[in-house]
């Protein structure tokens, strides 16, 4: 434990240094538009909502900035027609 | 002619009044004439630090807005008579400085002295914008730590294209001065380096200053440590960086560790 910790410490200067040089890099060219993640967030809902019915609470886009590359992660969560489905038979025999 | 200074760093609580103070200090106890400025309205602290606070009758507010003159506003340093101090103003925003009451203020200083050192408040904001904007030069103070670095990165890219130096086309000149260094720390790989810190900004390095109890001590004492204590290791850093500002050739010496455990061997504090 005792060596791991030392060992761990002794690299926090380089994770620093490391993790400064990938965020400057990106800031300085002026960043990421802040509106970018919402606009692509509300043409992404659009498009899906065409064919599926998408509840807006729950597509989720994540970005994570790296050194060569970024990854965009798109979250959506759709309903199980099956599920779907069996609620309607549920809600109707409430009905009834 | 003065010379501009803008003491700055995005961050707060890095070292800029201390460093204003300090510098400003260094600087007139080498017969130069001085006067640094409060760009701090409303949280006010350059002249605690130069232990000025009961002295304050008319501020920087009161001269932008034609209620008191340059001379009267001016507070001459009583160990240093070459050394004046423009306070901010402690009750009033920062809405009350005008553009053009600022560059007033700064054109009618400038035959005056040899230096106007603009101590600048933290962040982004009027303030800050105002006391950078006249600056001939920049002294960009930064602690080895990654969110100081990420803010000074920030604050060079303003320095690059709102003062009106950068307006005009003219390259501003900036200089790191690094604070609050440990090279006991920066020697276990604990804390960013010198050299770390310089290749991810790509400034000049006007100078280090250690990581001091001296420092703390001096603005006790209302005293710059450049006055208070100037036989210390960070008062001899900041007397170098002042020299090097005066464009002399001072080599930078890098805090050792080795010195650090002599110091301790002897008895001494370190640094």
């Amino acid at each position: 434990m005792k060596f791991a910790d030392l060992f761990g410490r002794q690299r926090s200067a380089s994770t620093a240094h490391h993790r400064l040089q990938v965020l400057l890099m990106h800031e300085r060219c002026g960043g990421t538009n802040p509106d970018l993640i919402p606009m692509m967030r509300e043409d992404i809902l659009a498009a899906i909502g065409k064919h599926i019915s998408v509840d807006p609470e729950k597509v989720r886009l994540k970005i994570d900035r790296g050194e060569t590359v970024s990854r965009l992660e798109i979250d959506i969560e759709i309903p199980t027609p099956m599920r779907q489905s069996l609620d309607r038979r549920a809600s109707a025999a409430y009905l009834r | 002619m003065a010379q501009v200074v803008v003491v700055t760093s995005g961050k707060g609580g890095v070292g800029k009044t201390t460093s204003t103070a300090a510098l400003g200090a260094a600087l007139a106890r080498e017969g130069e004439r001085v006067a640094v400025i409060d760009f701090d309205v409303g949280l006010r602290n350059l002249d605690l630090v130069m232990g000025a606070e009961r002295r304050v009758v008319f501020d920087l507010i009161h001269v932008v807005q034609g209620s008191a003159r340059l001379s009267q506003a001016l507070i001459r340093d009583k160990r240093i008579d070459t050394l004046f101090l423009l306070a901010a103003s402690q009750t009033r925003d920062k809405e009350s400085l005008s553009d053009d009451g600022v560059e007033r203020v700064i054109r009618d200083l400038r035959p005056s002295f040899d230096w106007i050192i603009c101590d600048s408040p933290a962040g982004i904001e009027r303030g800050a914008a105002l006391a950078m904007r006249h600056a001939d030069l920049a002294v960009v103070v930064a602690n080895p730590e990654v969110s100081s670095v990420r803010d000074s990165d920030r604050i060079i890219g303003l320095l690059d294209s709102t003062t009106d130096k950068a307006k005009r086309g003219e390259a501003i000149e900036k200089h790191l001065l690094l604070t609050r260094y440990d090279p006991a720390r920066a020697g276990r790989g604990e804390m960013l380096g010198v050299d770390d810190v310089l290749e991810i900004l790509c400034i000049p390095l006007l100078g280090i200053i250690p990581e001091s109890k001296d420092v703390l001590h001096a603005s006790n004492m209302g005293s710059p440590v450049t006055l208070n204590n100037p036989g210390s290791g960070a008062a001899r850093a900041y007397e170098d960086a002042a020299r090097r500002l005066r464009g002399q050739q001072v080599p930078v010496v890098v805090p050792s560790e080795k010195s650090t455990l002599f110091g301790k061997l002897l008895g001494r504090r370190a640094a």
